[in-house]
């Protein structure tokens, strides 16, 4: 038996270790460590409310209209405000373009990569691989990045910039669209729709989010020409939906339109088993996190977050949150899991939560969003009001939860006497990449590592590299 | 003859959001790695884009720090992290068991070029808000005041200082620029303003080239988000002390704060993070916002507005309260029939 410090991982947002111990050829035992730890929570404390807006996007670079979502609505839920259905819209559709963008972004340039490195070279399929996704010189790096950033013209429209926008409010959006604005998203979408049609997924976007089963997606690949098609061939090759499993808890927050009507609703999946959410039930516990342990785990409302690296059992920064006490994996799959998404039920209930279906979660939502962004691209109303604007009380509460691209985030805001009394945040990747709980249960990722093979004279196993991106992990969230 | 060794890059992270990375890959005409290829530029390693991890990072971190690989420009995005309490331990960079302080001191002694890629990694920025619990400082500059993690003298190999590429986050074309410059070998101390920003982008306002500007000139000013008045009396907007372009070189296509309907916070100045008053509300003294624009003496300023304000038209007096044009610009009547 052997242990091993592996890191610092790179193409992951921000840094990254993880230790692992080694038996027989495979991972025994993992033990993954956020390694920065920034303070936003100390930061928040004490500022004007409103001020959250600011501070809150600027958690993370990649994640950063998911941040200022999640503050926007932590501070509707403490006004009582309802967004009117304008900045609705416009919001969805920001929060939209950064899902979006982040799964490609984590397919093209973070994912896909490692296929192309030299411990494959072996490998009938590598020299395609490799030409097509080979990190900075492959062919679909470029290009990729060129329509991404066209894409991203709907948010220099929507939002002023992406990252770190002012534009989303409690009640709304500050950026009120004219009729040829609307006429120019409508444009950009079209362009973005043919690149996903013609080399992401060679078909259209309907026709990919009705396939219902992995047979009709093996006779599709077969035939296309597509990138998504090359990856569903590679996984059947290198078998990748036998790597990477937890424990198949999956839970969303739900997200876009109204919370009455979302298109993805909200809830837990697990073995078949769908439930409500309740978010009363979520907690958080700092048993072998770098920070002072309260007595027993705490519902984010009353969140502590004090660094103590002299903790005996600490090895992260990260907290270790729980719902009802259970390890939840979150992320694109979950959403459309939890949604009832007949493709994504089809791989869980087959295969479960593993790199392949956390990778094709992510296409089964972008083929069903950009539909949906062109319905409310239509359902904007210039003229009619954008943001609504209320007084914000001394003494209250809210939650936002929101689903950022990599899953479940939620900002829990205390407001007493006109200033933030706590704030605290709980990541997607705080989820997925937990520590382990007062229990010792480990988190998502420190299960799906477990059973991982380690090949001889490897420094860093390359099933643990797929394992670990297959989460898209994004760490400056995880403990900001 | 052999080719000329191509300037090599290496780009590192620690306390920040990786907002200017990501920012970055919104580059356009062309794209970030195209342009790379055009500067002739050698990126040794990159967080978001490299292939290498793990190990094959360390030995290259041990061989620029030994001087084996030579390293033309180093380039930190992030604050530097020096708490708790001096140690850096709030950021041991993953793998190595060392504080990434160590690592960067290390570093930038051996850099020809030593570049702070955004507000974080030049003054501390948003990381070093609220009470810096963190210890959060820029590369040569604590805010305002020079020193930060190398100190006031530092000059890195090719004698110029750290060069602050500000920002919160920073405009791809920015960070681009910049890099092309070194590569050329065409960026000199005369290139920096006096807090170590490009001029290129520095030696603007963010006021120049806002759509709003009609409505600053006759000071009708919005009151509410979404309202298309000028931002500066009393929704807490600095585009007019702020240093950046970009109002005449726009974000993401067609965007900037300004465009975008929310307040510039002058995301390119040391301590931007805690500027001592609610962000989008404007303080004021009797009324009067406290800041005024640069280099505009207080007394014209104040005459001139009030002048302003009196003149305003009835459009942008009704447009400026409105979230859309309810009173257009008027069309020059026709001879009568």
């Amino acid at each position: 038996m052997t242990r091993r410090v592996l890191g610092p991982f790179n193409r992951v947002e921000g840094d990254l270790e993880v230790k692992i111990e080694v038996e027989n050829g495979a991972v025994a035992q993992a033990w993954v460590n956020a390694p920065l730890y920034r303070g936003f929570e100390h930061i928040l404390r004490g500022k004007n409310p409103r001020d959250a807006l600011v501070y809150a996007p600027r958690i993370c670079g990649i994640c950063s209209v998911s941040q200022s979502v999640a503050a926007a609505r932590a501070l509707a839920t403490a006004q009582g405000l309802t967004p009117v259905p304008n900045g609705l819209l416009a919001t969805d559709l920001s929060l939209a373009v950064e899902n979006i963008s982040d799964h490609l972004s984590h397919f093209y340039l973070f994912f896909m990569p490692d296929f192309a490195r030299p411990v494959y070279s072996g490998e009938a399929w590598h020299a395609d691989i490799a030409a097509r996704f080979r990190a900075m010189t492959g062919t679909a790096a470029s290009p990729y990045l060129a329509a991404h950033a066209d894409f991203k013209h709907m948010l220099g429209i929507l939002a002023g910039k992406w990252p770190h926008t002012l534009a989303v409010q409690p009640g709304g959006s500050t950026r009120p669209v004219e009729a040829q604005e609307v006429i120019r998203l409508l444009m950009i979408l079209s362009g973005f729709r043919r690149f996903l049609e013609t080399v992401v997924y060679d078909a259209p976007l309907e026709a990919f989010a009705e396939m219902t089963s992995r047979t009709a997606l093996d006779h599709w690949a077969q035939a296309s020409r597509g990138d998504l098609a090359r990856f569903w061939r590679l996984s059947q090759m290198l078998n990748l939906h036998h790597l990477g499993r937890a424990e198949d808890r999956f839970m969303s927050y739900g997200s876009y339109g109204s919370h009455a009507a979302p298109l993805f609703r909200s809830g837990t999946y697990h073995h078949g088993r769908r439930a409500d959410l309740q978010a009363a039930a979520i907690s958080e516990d700092a048993s072998h996190a770098w920070l002072r342990q309260q007595e027993g785990p705490r519902h984010p409302f009353a969140g502590v977050t004090l660094p103590d690296l002299d903790r005996p059992d600490g090895y992260s920064w990260c907290k270790a949150p729980r719902l009802n006490g259970e390890v939840m994996e979150v992320g694109a799959l979950a959403r459309q899991v939890v949604d009832g998404q007949p493709l994504a039920l089809d791989l869980v209930e087959h295969e479960g939560g593993n790199v392949r279906s956390r990778v094709l979660g992510r296409f089964i939502e972008i083929a069903r969003l950009v539909p949906a962004m062109e319905g409310w691209v239509k359902a904007l109303r210039p003229r009619q009001p954008f943001c609504e604007t209320v007084n914000l009380p001394d003494e209250a509460e809210g939650a936002g939860l929101v689903e950022a691209a990599r899953g479940a985030l939620g900002h829990w805001l205390r407001i007493s006497k006109g200033h933030i009394l706590n704030y605290q945040i709980i990541a997607p990747t705080t989820w997925n990449f937990s520590p382990r709980d007062e229990g010792g249960r480990p988190g998502a990722l420190e299960q799906a590592l477990v059973g991982a093979p380690v090949r001889p004279g490897e420094d860093d196993p390359i099933a643990v590299q797929h394992i670990v991106r297959s989460f898209d992990p994004c760490m400056v969230c995880t403990v900001h | 003859m052999a080719e000329p060794r191509r300037p090599t890059l290496l780009w590192l992270q620690s306390g920040g959001c990786g907002g200017c990375s990501m920012s970055m890959l919104c580059a356009e005409g062309p794209d970030f790695l195209t342009a790379l290829e055009a500067a002739g530029i050698d990126l040794l390693w990159h967080p978001s884009l490299s292939e290498a991890s793990g190990t094959q990072l360390i030995s290259l971190l041990d061989d620029i720090a030994a001087g084996r690989t030579v390293l033309d420009i180093l380039c930190l995005e992030g604050s530097v992290m020096t708490g708790p309490a001096g140690t850096g331990r709030f950021h041991m960079l993953g793998g190595t068991e060392k504080p990434m302080m160590h690592w960067l001191t290390e570093l930038a002694a051996r850099a020809a070029h030593v570049v702070a890629v955004g507000s974080c990694a030049a003054y501390g920025g948003i990381t070093a808000a609220g009470g810096n619990e963190a210890g959060a400082t820029g590369l040569a500059h604590d805010g305002e005041k020079p020193g930060g993690l190398l100190g006031e003298t530092f000059r890195a190999r090719s004698g110029l200082p750290v060069i602050n590429i500000a920002g919160c986050p920073t405009h791809p074309n920015w960070i681009i620029e910049t890099l092309m410059q070194l590569s050329l070998g065409s960026f000199t101390a005369d290139d920096m303003d006096a807090l170590g920003r490009p001029r290129s982008y520095a030696d603007h306002l963010v006021h120049h080239g806002c759509p709003r500007n009609e409505f600053y000139e006759f000071k009708a000013s919005a009151e509410q988000p979404s309202d298309l008045g000028c931002m500066m009396e009393n929704l807490g907007c600095k585009g007019t002390q702020a240093h950046g372009d970009c109002n005449t070189r726009l974000w993401n296509g067609e965007g900037s704060c300004l465009r975008g309907g929310y307040a510039c916070i002058n995301c390119t100045a040391p301590r931007f993070e805690e500027p001592g008053h609610p962000f989008t509300a404007t303080p004021k003294f009797a009324g009067i916002p406290i800041g005024i624009p640069t280099d505009m003496p207080k007394a014209w300023f104040v005459a001139i507005a009030s002048l302003a304000k009196a003149a305003t038209p009835h459009r942008l007096r009704h447009n400026a309260v409105a979230d859309h044009i309810v009173v257009p610009p008027s069309t020059p009547k026709g001879p009568k029939k």
